[in-house]
């Protein structure tokens, strides 16, 4: 029993990374049709901002741990944000203009993404950061049960987002635009809707997250490399898939599901079987539904 | 006629092309060719680094004096860097070029079991001598007669981290986490495994699992090992992945203590892993805390040079290269034909029966591995790897 609700909640911390990337795949997803494949890597970015902004202000501001982390916060999301709306802007916005194919948009993705890790690779160099602490850790523990308090900020956090996404999408005015974009690319500009400053509202929302989650994982896992976001990314795209890409609970559900079908495996079998099966049961669920969990036949998403 | 152009010009092109090759020849003054197959990025890049440093530190040694002496004759050396981003597949290829491409006489490297092995294979088919400074695992040099290593094998390691948990910690059980796409980790979690039971009953080893080399959560693998109540918890890991392991298991609610490896050795663990690393112990091939001597007097340079203790993996890359060195003097003259010339290091490595490296003196076997001393490290409240104990075969 203790066992289980101990997997429990490792399945919830792990899950609440895929949830939080596969968020930021799938408003793109909804708004443009495009696969951003390059958001696993802004993922990775998020993770070194937030590493060079805690370590400027405890350098060169002697700031205590907790106002650090209230000030790495907003900043890393701010900063993440940009860099998904720079490669917005000159990588995916000219390819629009021009009309190109979604292929070659999301080929295009794929080789910002190449991009991001091997600048990161040349410029920073192979060896490993380390995340400073802050956070004082604080264990608790009921019965062989154990949890810190990070971890129930990361399960918040992501819950939180979500909530936040939802609301942002169906109830506000911009949500609307995006879903009309969604719906109609071309006649949404007719009614007068700004649609690159919507696009790049979407950016701005799924960098952002990106970055939360960026922050959030190397406070977890306090070893940053280059290619951390590669595989990581990869997976939460695929999670985004299975619940329905397009569908804000769809990635939600979806990532969860996805840490609880790994942390699962590897708690009953050995952690070779983990990729195997967890992936093997993706397919299924695929297979059954297509659309993924939440999708619905391309109509309007998101 | 744009063809006609077109096609002129990239004859003069070859020409010239052609033409710097030959003078460049003929000019060519002679050196001696080592190459290092180390890794620079991946997974494990300090340990690339730290090959290099040393490398470097002993290339300007004997470049200062004109050279190596071979046969009252002063040869420069020249080093090649080629990076195998701690991939085994890179790895061969690397070993590939450096013997094709550059025409290297001798090889240094892999340091990791999990590229040494595949690149072992490749250097022995094309009787290419090659030096693992680092490699632990017995299948680097079995029946390898052209591969030799500079450090202990993990037959022998696995016992002294069981005997000396056992001691240290009054164990009678123990958990292993693992590597399985890593050669060494696995290979050593194996043999501790196997020495363990043998040691204290069959079902002494209460949890032994797995993980892949890329995985940043071992909750659900630590979850299984604190449940089943272990006494200690063996990490034959590399130190990156020590870092994350041993904080998780932490946050987990485990207080009991770790027993690592010689890859948790690097200058990089303790700037990883901090605190939660503090009073672990570790099986490695020296100590540089209280070190004497040749040992001594090299740790000083390092740490002039480059500001930081020199792990393991830079003593025992000095070691591997001067071993290499010694054989081309022991050859007694130095030979222009490649081959000639590989055979004679690879006969005289052979023949090297003792050597006094700084990590320790060393006697070989028929195998090509070296007989040799380890020692236990404790980590202390400063983050020093200070001496606890040393094991003699």
């Amino acid at each position: 029993m203790d066992i289980l609700i101990q997997n429990l909640l490792n399945g919830l911390q792990w899950g609440s990374f895929y949830a939080l990337i596969a968020l930021g795949y799938t408003l793109v997803y909804g708004v443009l049709l495009l696969i951003n494949f390059a958001h696993g890597d802004i993922f990775m970015v998020g993770a070194y901002i937030a590493f060079f902004v805690a370590t400027a202000f405890l350098g060169f501001m002697d700031f205590a741990p907790w106002m650090v982390l209230a000030l790495t916060v907003p900043l890393t999301m701010i900063l993440t944000a940009g860099v998904g709306v720079t490669i917005e802007r000159i990588a995916y916005r000219p390819l629009r203009r021009k009309g190109a194919h979604r292929l070659y948009v999301v080929i295009t993705a794929l080789m910002c993404g190449l991009i991001l890790e091997n600048g990161n690779l040349a410029l920073l160099g192979a060896s490993r950061k380390k995340f400073p602490e802050l956070l004082d850790k604080v264990v608790y523990t009921f019965g062989n049960v154990s949890v810190t308090n990070l971890k129930i900020i990361v399960i918040f956090a992501a819950i939180a987002v979500f909530l936040l996404l939802q609301f942002i999408v169906t109830k506000t005015k911009i949500g609307m635009a995006m879903r009309g974009i969604s719906y109609d690319k071309f006649a949404i500009p007719l009614m007068g809707i700004p649609i690159d400053n919507v696009i790049v509202f979407t950016f701005v929302l799924g960098s952002g997250m990106a970055g939360l989650a960026g922050l959030l994982f190397a406070m977890s896992y306090p070893i940053l490399e280059p290619y951390m976001g590669a595989l990581i990314g990869w997976k939460a795209f695929i999670a985004a898939v299975v619940g329905g890409i397009g569908d804000i609970r769809g990635a939600f559900i979806g990532g969860f599901l996805l840490g609880f079908i790994e942390v699962g495996v590897v708690a009953l079998f050995p952690s070779t079987f983990r990729d195997l099966f967890a992936f093997s049961i993706l397919l299924v669920i695929l297979w059954i539904k297509p659309t993924g969990i939440f999708g619905v036949a391309k109509t309007t998403k998101i | 006629m744009k063809k006609l152009i077109i096609r002129s010009l990239l004859a003069l092109m070859v020409l010239g092309l052609a033409l710097i090759v030959v003078s460049g020849c003929s000019k060519k003054e002679e050196k001696i060719k080592i190459g290092f197959n180390i890794p620079l990025t991946g997974d494990i890049p300090k340990v690339g680094e730290a090959s290099k440093n040393a490398a470097e530190m002993l290339l300007a040694d004997i470049n200062a004096q004109g050279g190596l002496e071979v046969g009252g004759k002063k040869i420069p050396l020249e080093f090649f860097y080629e990076d195998n981003e701690s991939k085994a597949e890179s790895a061969v290829n690397v070993a590939l070029k450096l013997i094709e491409q550059d025409g290297v006489v001798a090889i240094i490297g892999p340091n990791s079991s999990k590229q040494a092995v595949p690149a072992g294979g490749t250097c022995n088919d094309n009787r290419t001598p090659m030096v693992s400074p680092w490699s632990t695992n017995p299948d680097t040099t079995k029946n390898r007669p052209w591969v030799f290593r500079a450090a202990f094998l993990d037959p022998f390691q696995g016992p002294v981290a069981v005997n000396f948990a056992t001691k240290q910690f009054k164990a009678k059980s123990a958990a292993v986490l693992f590597d399985i796409s890593n050669d060494y980790s696995k290979g050593l979690a194996e043999i501790f495994k196997e020495v363990f039971e043998k040691k204290n009953g069959a079902s002494s080893i209460v949890a032994f699992e797995s993980h892949g080399t890329k995985d940043q959560d071992f909750s659900a693998q630590l979850t299984k090992i604190i449940n089943s109540n272990p006494d200690f918890i063996f990490v034959p890991d590399n130190y990156n992945q020590v870092a994350l392991i041993v904080k998780q298991a932490r946050d987990l609610g485990y207080k009991g203590p770790f027993m690592g490896s010689d890859a948790w050795g690097s200058a990089e663990l303790m700037k990883l892993c901090g605190d939660d690393c503090k009073g672990q112990f570790f099986s490695t091939h020296y100590a540089a805390a209280g070190a004497k001597g040749a040992t001594k007097k090299f740790i000083d340079r390092y740490e002039a040079k480059y500001g930081e203790t020199p792990d393991d993996v830079a003593a025992l890359t000095w070691d591997a290269t001067r071993l290499v060195l010694q054989a081309i003097q022991d050859a007694g003259s130095y030979n222009s034909d490649l081959k000639a010339e590989r055979k004679a290091i690879r006969d005289a490595l052979s023949n090297i029966k003792e050597f006094a490296g700084i990590t320790g003196s060393m006697k070989f076997d028929s195998q090509g591995d070296p007989i040799k001393c380890a020692v236990v490290v404790r980590i202390d409240e400063n983050g020093n790897f200070v001496f606890a104990e040393s094991v003699c075969p």
